[in-house]
Order: C-alpha cells, then sequence, then structure tokens
C-alpha cells in the first residue's frame, strides 16, 4: 500500500500516459483501419493494393520492431517527431490493420443483394458502402473490434521503453527506489484493469444498443 | 447478447433486380501483394548502419597477465574453502558493459576493467584467472540475492558502495570511484559539462538513478529515457539527443569503442565508489580482497588493467582510491 501512497504523483503521471495514448491511438486506429477496410473492398485495384499491403506489412510485424523502425529509422530520414506522436502512430497503425480486418471480415456478413439494391439505385461505390453496407458491417463486428481496442491499451507498455510516459514503467523508478517489486506491479496490474474494463463496459453497452441478434 | 435486443431493420422499396449486378469485389489480385508488402517493409527497416558503434574494445593480446599466489590460504574464510575445495572461483559480473564488464557473444570471453579487477584479486587468492574463475552474468537486481544464496563467491561489476546494500551483502574495497558524467558527440563545442544541459536531450535508461538526478536537479534538461544505453549511444550518434549520461565507466568504455565521434566531458556530478561485493559474515575473505587490491595497487597491476581497459577512451588513469578499512570491521 505504501507503495502506491508515497508515489501517488508518479502511478498518476503513469496512467494518464497510458489513456492519452490508448483513446489517441484507439482513435487512429479506427478511422484508419475503416479506411482501409472500404479500399480492400474497392473496385479500384490499386487501391485493394494498398489496403492489402497495409495489412499484410503491419499485421504480421512485431510491435517492438515497428517502435524501433519508427523511433530510430524516421528520424534518419529526417522526420523527427515528439515521442508520444511516434508511440501513437505506430500503435495506431499497428492497431489499424487488426480493426481493418474485422470490420472486412463485418462487410462480408452484409448480404450481397444489399449491394445490388443500392447499385441498382444509382448509388455510387462510396454511398453504396458509407450508408448501406458498413452501418450493418459495424453492428456484427463490434466485439472484436473491443478485444482489439483492449489489446492496444496492454500493447502501449511498449512505449514505455521508447521515451514515453506511461503506466508500465513506473515499475522501473520504483525498483531503482528500492520499492518491493511485486507491490509496485500489483498497482499497475490494477491501473491496466480499470482502463482494459471501462474499454468493456463501453463496447458491452454499444453490442446492447447496436449489436445484431440472430 | 440478450434475445429482446430490438433489431432496427432498414425498410424501404425493393428495388427491381439490376440486370447486371456488381457486387462489391471479395478478393483481390492474390499476385504482386508478397511484392509491394516486401517492398514497404525493407522501406520500414531500412535504418542505416553507419550509426552503429564499430566492434573495438580490448585487445585479449595486450590484457596483462597477473601472477598467482600458489601458497595462499584463507582457512577462515568459508567462502574462500568452498571455492578452493570445488577448484575454481566463481565471480557475478556485468555482460553488457563495454570497458567496464562485457561478454564477447561470438567467444564467450569476458573483457574490460571489472574482469580485470576480478583476475588480479583472483590470482592473489591463489586462483589461476585463465583455468579456475568462472563468470556468471548477473543482472544489478539480482546481486544481493546471488551472493546470499551462494551462487556466486564474489560480485564484481559496476557495484556502487552504499549503506542499503550494505545492510545485505559485505564490500571489499572501493577499487575505483566514478561518476555521473556526460557522453557527447566529438564535434560538440557548446555541452562542456552539466551546466549547459539547460534545453538539452539528455538520455539515460529508463528509472534509473543518473535519469532521476537529471529529472529532480537539472530541470531544464530534456530527459530521453531508454531501455539501454546502447540505444543512447545510437541516438546520440544520429544527433536525435545530445548527450547520454550515468557513471563516467559505462560513458568511456562506449567512448573507447568508438574514440573518432565519441567523447566524455564535464566534472562528475555524483560520486560512485565502486566495490567488490562478498557474503556480508565473510569479513575474512572482504579482507584479503583488500590487501590483494593494496597490493595490485602497488605493484602497477592496477594502472595496467586501467590502461587496456578503460583507458583506451584517451582518459587518462587517474590515482586509485584508498582501500576504506572501515567496511570490513
Amino acid at each position: 500500500m505504501d507503495v502506491l501512497t508515497q508515489n501517488f504523483a508518479l502511478y498518476g503521471e503513469g496512467f494518464w500516459g497510458t489513456v492519452r495514448l490508448t483513446v489517441y491511438a484507439s482513435l487512429l486506429a479506427l478511422a484508419v483501419g475503416v479506411v482501409m477496410a472500404g479500399f480492400r473492398v474497392a473496385p479500384v485495384a490499386a487501391l485493394r493494393g494498398v489496403g492489402t499491403a497495409w495489412v499484410t506489412v503491419l499485421r504480421n510485424t512485431p510491435l517492438t520492431l515497428l517502435f524501433f523502425a519508427m523511433l530510430l529509422g524516421l528520424p534518419r530520414f529526417g522526420v523527427a517527431l515528439p515521442f508520444e506522436l511516434f508511440a501513437v502512430l505506430a500503435l495506431g497503425c499497428y492497431t489499424s490493420s487488426f480493426i481493418c480486418e474485422a470490420v472486412r471480415s463485418g462487410i462480408n456478413t452484409v448480404p450481397v443483394g444489399q449491394g445490388e439494391a443500392a447499385r441498382s439505385l444509382g448509388m455510387t461505390f462510396g454511398q453504396t458502402l458509407g450508408t448501406v453496407v458498413l452501418p450493418q458491417a459495424f453492428r456484427t463486428v463490434i466485439a472484436p473490434i473491443g478485444s482489439t481496442l483492449i489489446a492496444l491499451a496492454k500493447n502501449s507498455a511498449i512505449a514505455g521503453s521508447f521515451s514515453v510516459v506511461e503506466l508500465l514503467s513506473t515499475y522501473k523508478t520504483l525498483s531503482e527506489n528500492g520499492y518491493s517489486v511485486i507491490w509496485s506491479f500489483v498497482w499497475i496490474a490494477l491501473g491496466y484493469l480499470i482502463l482494459t474494463l471501462a474499454i468493456s463496459g463501453l463496447f458491452h453497452v454499444l453490442e446492447r444498443r447496436w449489436g445484431v441478434a440472430r | 447478447m440478450p434475445a429482446h435486443t430490438p433489431v432496427p431493420r432498414r425498410r424501404g422499396p425493393l428495388p427491381h433486380p439490376p440486370a447486371r449486378p456488381r457486387p462489391l469485389p471479395r478478393r483481390g489480385p492474390h499476385r504482386r501483394r508478397a511484392l509491394a508488402a516486401a517492398t514497404l517493409l525493407v522501406a520500414l527497416t531500412a535504418c542505416g548502419v553507419p550509426g552503429s558503434p564499430p566492434a573495438r574494445g580490448p585487445q585479449p593480446s595486450a590484457l596483462p597477465h597477473y601472477a598467482v599466489d600458489k601458497d595462499f590460504s584463507l582457512p577462515s574464510s568459508p567462502t574462500w574453502t568452498r571455492a578452493h575445495q570445488r577448484g575454481r572461483l566463481t565471480v557475478g559480473v556485468k555482460e553488457d558493459q563495454p570497458g567496464m564488464g562485457e561478454k564477447n557473444p561470438a567467444t564467450g570471453a569476458y573483457t574490460g576493467f571489472d574482469i580485470e579487477i576480478a583476475e588480479m584479486t583472483a590470482a592473489s587468492l591463489g586462483f589461476d584467472p585463465d583455468r579456475q574463475i568462472e563468470y556468471k552474468a548477473i543482472a544489478s537486481a539480482n546481486r544481493e540475492t546471488a551472493l546470499q544464496n551462494g551462487q556466486i563467491d564474489t560480485y564484481v561489476g559496476t557495484y556502487t558502495i552504499n549503506e542499503g546494500r550494505r545492510k545485505l551483502v559485505g564490500f571489499a574495497g572501493p577499487y575505483y570511484i566514478a561518476g555521473q558524467r556526460l557522453l557527447v558527440r566529438k564535434g560538440d563545442r557548446h555541452l562542456r559539462g552539466p551546466q549547459d544541459m539547460a534545453g538539452k536531450k539528455i538520455c539515460s535508461a529508463v528509472g534509473s538513478t543518473p535519469l532521476q538526478r537529471i529529472q529532480s536537479d537539472y530541470p531544464r534538461a530534456k530527459p530521453v529515457a531508454y531501455d539501454s544505453y546502447a540505444i543512447c549511444v545510437d541516438n546520440l550518434l544520429n544527433d536525435q539527443v545530445d548527450a547520454v549520461t550515468t557513471d563516467d565507466t559505462i560513458l568511456l568504455g562506449y567512448a573507447a569503442k568508438d574514440p573518432a565521434h565519441l567523447k566524455v566531458v564535464g566534472k562528475a556530478f555524483s560520486e560512485e565508489p565502486y566495490g567488490i561485493g562478498v557474503p556480508r559474515e565473510d569479513h575474512a575473505l572482504a579482507r584479503a580482497l583488500d590487501d590483494a587490491l593494496v597490493a595490485r595497487e602497488e605493484n602497477g597491476d592496477w594502472k595496467r588493467a586501467y590502461d587496456v581497459t578503460l583507458g583506451l577512451s584517451g582518459a587518462p588513469a587517474p590515482q586509485p582510491p584508498r582501500v576504506d578499512r572501515s567496511l570490513t570491521s
């Protein structure tokens, strides 16, 4: 208990760092993931290629390697950004590939007739996707997107090794200052639980509201 | 999912079946995927090699040999007696600190100033450095436990003597006084010491004491923290940070590896007396190690060891510190 009360500021800073990373990276991942899912089902071959390459590269690269490539690689090409922005980009792009595949599997659950109907009404591809297919697709993939974002919250711990303030790395300071490692970890685990339970609660509400009942 | 959840349905006039349905394509072309992916991966991971420091370090042929005291005997020390019966001394060391204690991944051989200290003191205790020392790499966090459990007989690895640790283990020495200093690029004329750190990016290990000291005592410096000093040094060579800070011993090791691009500057702004860790109750062993250190300092072995390890950085050998006998009483 002492570990928490004596280092409340340190824990608080770490917790908010993790919350910030999770929120910003989630927004980026959702936006990019939906766009990429649209690319993967687009009638233009070049767009499908971009979507497929995006998913293949990012989903199959270890996240730590992605952090190294971004934080140590990009500055050599003159791209110097704040560490937290790098971390949000790495986390967001990585997770966007999983979001993309979840959304695409949702698109595949929408009956072909829906798309055909929209086309026959004279809708463009964008209109078909945006007003007919995606709204239905989303309802079937609320749960997997929730799981992906919970994974993102926990993956954010990797950023702590790359000069970003976040929850997990607080244990390094605490252990150097002679606090019990086990108790440091108990409070860190509690912090992650608060965050992940909040995300699963939110997605539970979303699913009750919009999920498809079969 | 609750069964009573209302299922909104999109209602509207059913259109006539289109003459030529154009469903959303479900599959893209398979060809060219792999090629595009490979190209992007290469672009992502193409970090230049030129920044990495070249592998330079102590040359095995130049290392001094220490005279073994074959008749040495210390029956009052249980640790020495056990090591003598076993025929070899087990020494805990660091494996990732160039210049101090570094393991060659190809040959498995250890080199560095700490290793030399371990060898010269082992020779004074009657163990042949070439055949009768077994090194074990022990991380900082496990040093006390390893000594208490008898996994190692002594520990020689940038081990700062302080009050907290003295409650758990015994110390011989100190054999070197390290201090926190700054490693900068060779051509840097502006950053000459801790007084110039305002607005500069200063890199150290996450959570380490040197980093905490920067954060608390030099609030105008911009701390950058990675898991390892090797990444800090890489960042320094690529102009992403302005300095790396930790114990000067570790910094001198990196400077010695790449003297054309790196140098250690400024006065030390902390004091870290390095000692040889021994089991807490074994005062006889600590006293024998103290005697060995004093003898090796007097006959010049200490300076020779410094010159072939830390001395490669260009920093001249300092006066060895006075051995603190009060630690063993």
